[in-house]
């Protein structure tokens, strides 16, 4: 129970020294743009055949419960909704947990067992600053790009779906799948992404940050960084649902 | 050894590490028990001790990395402990540590791992002072033709060069080396003492060298700190400690080959 309450209180320090530390200067801006790419471009592929597969699967079956009511022109409001309030998102968010945060948490792992954010310390570096802020903020800054484009490239999954059913346009396809999405939608979208980015990065970072006891303490540290971002990611998933609908219908 | 260490560049006017009543102990494990040890300008000087005796710790809290329980580190006139954020940085930049794995940084090659303190502590640099900076210290350990590489491409006696001419490139007064020749070939072991004293020659420093190999430590150093059981059992010339009664000492020095 001690220990859990300890790694709490850790957690929520070094949350807290990276507020301290990412409004301070020195600013690492080309780390920060490196690891934007690192986070971003290189997990572009994967977001795309997944957000495609996704678009496909869901379309695919939505179609027979619509059928069944008569409602197969709502499929792309259907799926427009689905996919901007919470596939995209959620599905960037998850595939960013195993590819990204397992990457930062074993990258920083393997430097803290070799002693290389020692050596960054004792070279005047402040290694938070260096490591773990610039790998937050550039995890904050593209998830939600990511999520983003993972939404588009959904819909175009489902359209491409849809297509082979129906023959329908792509302007029209879209016109109906954002003919109910509304601001809030995406705004809240927006927000989740960005916090989902967060989580990525501070769970990769503190994990990796504290590993030890060489490359099996690096390896654990991975594999708890994937699941428990993978956790948060659903809780905050489920509170920030709420939140909307208060906000909606109130 | 042609560079035998230089007797008349230590001052022993001007201390350079002052350390008085040190105490650390990680749980219920005491390591240091009341250590008392004075570094002098110019000055190399090793400690010797078994695998485990606290000999790292000694030299991390000299460094800043650990926080003593109890005494005073005093390096160059500053209470390390007391320290924090841009006080212990301006501290750090006149201290060098090269670290038993040498802790190069994988993802950077050599001239990236030598221009990474440089350009991270002193802003403005034009990139042909960095290069120069860079060259002189990869002069100075003798591995110009190594610029390009990764650390992985290094073998091990080439990456604690290469460690050692990161530290170099701040132009330390003091270097602390952990280990310099732990896992290295005779060869490479003999090459890493004579840096050592180039190093004090060159660059004028001070130096605490942790180690348990007596060649390393007769060879580089004008003095030897003897730890055993958290404390210094003598500190003296290496003669003084080689001729001892002490049955620990006696015991460390029979299972050790001196060359």
């Amino acid at each position: 129970m001690d220990s859990y309450l300890e790694g709490y209180y850790k957690g929520y320090r070094f949350c807290l020294r990276f507020f301290k530390e990412a409004f301070i200067p020195p600013f690492h801006w080309r780390e920060i743009i490196n690891q934007c790419f690192e986070v971003g471009l290189k997990s572009l592929s994967l977001i795309t055949l997944t957000g495609f597969i996704v678009g496909i699967v869901f379309t695919k079956q939505s179609r027979p419960s619509l059928e069944t009511f008569g409602a197969v022109s709502w499929l792309p409001s259907l799926i427009g909704i689905a996919i901007v309030r919470a596939l995209g998102p959620l599905v960037t968010a998850l595939i960013c947990a195993g590819k990204v945060g397992s990457s930062i948490s074993a990258e920083l792992g393997s430097m803290k067992v070799t002693e290389q954010i020692e050596a960054m310390e004792v070279s005047a570096i402040n290694p938070f600053k260096y490591l773990v802020v610039s790998r937050v903020l550039a995890t904050t800054i593209s998830v939600p790009i990511l999520a983003l484009y993972c939404s588009f490239i959904g819909l175009l999954g489902s359209y491409y779906n849809v297509y082979s059913e129906e023959a329908t346009s792509l302007a029209i396809f879209y016109k109906n799948a954002f003919s109910n999405i509304s601001f809030l939608d995406i705004f809240s979208s927006s927000v989740k992404s960005i916090v989902y980015g967060f989580t990525i990065g501070i769970i990769g970072c503190y994990k990796g940050y504290y590993a030890s006891q060489g490359t099996r303490g690096v390896g654990k540290a991975t594999n708890q960084a994937v699941v428990l971002s993978m956790f948060l990611i659903f809780f905050e998933e489920v509170v920030i649902v709420q939140i909307v609908n208060w906000i909606r219908y109130f | 050894m042609k560079n035998k260490p230089i007797e008349h560049i230590i001052n022993r006017e001007e201390t350079v590490i002052a350390i008085h009543g040190l105490y650390k102990s990680f749980g219920e494990l005491n390591v240091l028990n009341g250590i008392d040890l004075r570094l002098y300008r110019g000055e190399n000087i090793a400690v010797l001790g078994k695998s485990g005796s606290g000999k790292s710790v000694l030299i991390k809290i000299i460094a800043g990395l650990l926080k003593p329980d109890q005494g005073e580190v005093i390096v160059l006139g500053k209470q390390v402990d007391q320290l924090q954020g841009k006080e212990m940085d301006a501290l750090r930049l006149h201290i060098g540590f090269s670290f038993q794995n040498s802790a190069l940084y994988d993802s950077m090659n050599v001239y990236q791992n030598l221009a990474f303190p440089l350009t991270m502590n002193i802003k403005n640099l034009s990139r042909k002072q960095v290069d120069y900076a860079v060259e002189e210290a990869l002069d100075a350990v003798g591995l110009k033709d190594k610029i390009k590489e990764l650390p992985a491409e290094l073998s091990g006696g080439q990456r604690k060069r290469i460690g050692i001419a990161r530290t170099l490139i701040l132009k330390p007064e003091i270097m602390l080396y952990d280990e310099p020749t732990a896992g290295l070939d005779p060869i490479s072991c003999a090459e890493i003492n004579a840096l050592i004293i180039e190093v004090q020659q060159r660059y004028k420093t001070s130096s605490v060298i942790i180690t348990h190999d007596l060649t390393c430590a007769k060879n580089t150093c004008d003095r030897i700190a003897m730890l055993i059981d958290g404390k210094f059992f003598k500190v003296g010339k290496f003669d003084e400690i080689f001729s001892s009664d002490n049955k620990q000492v006696k015991d460390f020095f029979t299972y050790n080959f001196i060359q």
